[in-house]
């Protein structure tokens, strides 16, 4: 799950990383109060979960209070890459003397989570990694012991030469990696990292992913949760305990399985069809997410086919094909289905789906083909 | 022959009595796994099926049964503990089928078992079957027969697809291993490429991979210079979007290699022959064996 830069500021502030004052706001009045309380320019900056904000035009300078209230009324209600920005945070704009970048990852290669540190920090950071990969330092930390000092401070003096700011930085980093824990946090990054004109090591922008696996034992985490942050199909299908991704085709997929799901796309593709979504419902599951799954696909008006792909282990054919003729009776389907179900209770599954009328078949191939054949109206 | 379980392993059940520990505990008996003990805290002392002895800690299990690999079913925020558990007891083969494992539990899991020697596969993955001799996990055990093919995926659903179309056309299987797909896994493709590439009993390899991190590239390299059993490769998620970037801290580690196209040109690169589409499975092996 990933948290709005103004979430993870107040993470890392009750965490004592230093950072600039700053408040959230979602009217352009309160836009104005917060400019007049903090003085001189300010940055207002949308809060939404999409990359390249700046670019987009959802992050500007306002020199007086009356201009951030103009800016603030353009920024909110805006659209970034399809969400809708409801909130903006204001921070005074800082007079940066250096960036540089300091970031967890929890590192599939080394099973660790890894410290990545460099003095190159900004907006281009990425393309720093690209090109000059010797301008990042990493650093696996061994979880057993944490964080130790002398490493934080070994790779700070990669970023200040002033003992006082290495030794500031050092203390960020070690702070940061117990938010890591703390919140269950696959990623934290602070980029940049800037100095103040009076030499102080501070924090500008934050960005935290926390694992949404620990969101069961970190409710306070759980509840910071935007929905109307993200695409609406997406939360119905999260909140149906479905894994559901829109692509733009014409085959709605319904597959159990992660790896088959994908496979099923990819096989779509390769018989000339196009895949309107990602869909895995799961395994062990009840007919009712099989009617949720139906319903979810077949709201997008670009489905013109849709795909059952079902290789039953955990998951059993028959709660499948329960879940299809339920669906289909609460709301009758406007496009052709194929259905191709195989594994655990098969024929019980076929003796459900043909005294509803359907047939079904137990090849995966034959059955894509069918589904694009119809989604495409060409000969299978 | 096989890789990791035989017929004389010796498997103790985690979470034995639970909705799917009892369910899958049960297939496993049929299939003819040879389940000497079962662990549910607050359970000890009953017998599962009249037959299986259930404990209350690993350490009473291990003590009156001696097992020799342990497969785990507790809920998500149990599995890490019942894994320290089990390595505590010194069992050196630990299978996790549970799903939604915090990975940062697994940073800490990884250290410790290590350090004891012991091998863990998944978490989140289906577990492994020797066809004919012993089943750990939950691969139907219908769709495979024996044989002389290996088969490692990092995938659930879609390697028994793979396995239905090996089934199909008689050939048969000598073990098939789910690794998993998390982030963090105890066994990886390396591993399991040596395995097979050691057993007597395996003459090819199927190995399954998908988008996301590096352990395909890995396992090529690992195949270019170690291997010489024929191997054949499929990646899944060829189609797939772009994945939803990671701050820049992703980019910045894995750089842009973990789509399906980089990993396929790896793989063929190392002289493995990459599937198209799982049906493919079949006339690659034919062609190469």
């Amino acid at each position: 799950m990933n948290l709005h830069e103004y979430q993870a500021r107040d993470i890392l502030k009750k965490a004592g990383i230093p950072m600039p004052e700053g408040a959230v706001a979602s009217t352009p009045a309160e836009v104005r109060a917060i400019a007049q309380h903090l003085g001189g320019t300010v940055v207002v900056k949308a809060q939404v979960h999409a990359g390249g904000r700046g670019k987009a035009g959802g992050v500007k300078l306002a020199k007086t209070p009356q201009e951030a209230e103009q800016v603030a009324s353009k920024i909110l209600g805006m659209q970034i890459k399809g969400l809708t920005v409801e909130k903006v945070l204001v921070v005074p704009a800082a007079d940066i003397a250096s960036e540089s970048y300091v970031g967890f990852i929890v590192d599939r290669a080394t099973q660790r989570p890894v410290l990545m540190v460099s003095a190159a920090g900004g907006v281009d950071i990425e393309e720093v990694a690209a090109k000059t990969p010797e301008k990042i330092h990493r650093l696996p930390v061994d979880p057993r012991y944490g964080l130790l000092p002398h490493q934080a401070q070994g790779l700070a003096f990669h970023l200040y030469k002033d003992v006082t700011q290495v030794r500031q930085a050092a203390d960020l980093m070690r702070r940061l990696y117990d938010v890591v824990y703390a919140v269950g946090a696959s990623l934290a990054e602070i980029n940049p990292l800037v100095t103040t004109p009076d030499g102080k090591v501070q924090a500008l922008d934050a960005k935290i992913v926390v694992d949404d696996n620990e969101l069961d034992r970190h409710p306070e985490i759980a509840a910071l949760r935007d929905a109307a942050s993200e695409a609406p199909s997406e939360v119905q299908a999260r909140e149906a305990g479905l894994t559901f991704i829109k692509l733009d085709g014409s085959v709605g997929c319904c597959v159990n399985g992660a790896g088959l799901a994908m496979a099923t796309m990819d096989l779509v593709k390769y018989y000339g069809g196009e895949p309107a979504n990602f869909l895995d419902i799961g395994g062990s599951s009840n007919p009712q997410k099989v009617v949720n799954a139906l319903r979810i696909i077949t709201s997008d008006p670009n489905v013109k086919a849709i795909l059952f792909n079902i290789f039953g282990g955990i998951t059993r054919c028959d709660d499948v094909a329960n879940g299809i003729v339920q669906a289909t009776s609460a709301f009758p389907l406007k496009v052709p289905m194929v259905i191709r179900l195989t594994g655990t209770n098969e024929k019980e599954a076929m003796e459900i789906l043909k005294k509803a009328g359907y047939s079904a078949g137990t090849d995966m191939d034959d059955a894509v083909k069918a589904a694009v054949a119809q989604a495409t109206g060409r000969a299978a | 022959m096989s890789v990791f379980i035989n017929k004389d392993t010796r498997l103790l059940v985690q979470g034995i009595t639970g909705r799917d520990g009892s369910f899958h505990t049960k297939q496993m008996i049929a299939y003819g796994t040879q389940v000497v003990a079962g662990v549910t805290p607050g359970k000890g002392g009953q017998r599962f099926e009249e037959k299986v002895p259930v404990f209350n800690t690993v350490a009473e299990a291990v003590a009156a049964t001696k097992p020799n690999a342990s497969v785990i079913y507790v809920p998500a925020a149990l599995a890490a503990s019942a894994v320290f558990e089990v390595a505590d007891a010194g069992i050196p083969l630990i299978i996790c089928i549970t799903e939604g494992l915090a990975v940062l539990d697994m940073t800490k899991v990884m250290p410790y078992i290590r350090e004891r020697g012991i091998r863990l596969i998944g978490p989140n993955c289906p577990g492994l079957i020797s066809p004919g001799q012993s089943k750990v996990g939950i691969i139907p055990g219908n769709i495979c027969t024996p044989g002389k093919i290996g088969v490692v995926s990092r995938s659930g659903t879609l390697t028994y697809e793979i396995i239905h179309q090996l089934t199909g056309n008689a050939l048969g299987q000598s073990s098939c291993v789910g690794i998993g797909g998390d982030p963090i896994i105890g066994t990886n493709f390396i591993d399991c490429l040596q395995a097979f590439e050691g057993d007597p009993a395996t003459d090819a390899i199927v190995m399954i991979g998908e988008i996301g991190g590096t352990d395909e590239q890995q396992a090529a390299e690992f195949v270019k210079a170690k291997v010489k059993k024929p191997v054949i490769g499929f990646i899944a998620g060829q189609t797939a979007p772009p994945g939803r970037r990671m701050g820049h801290a992703g980019a910045i580690i894995s750089g842009a290699s973990g789509t399906a196209a980089d990993k396929m040109k790896a793989l063929a690169d190392a002289g493995i022959s990459v599937m198209k589409r799982p049906a493919d499975v079949v006339p690659l092996l034919q062609e190469r064996m």
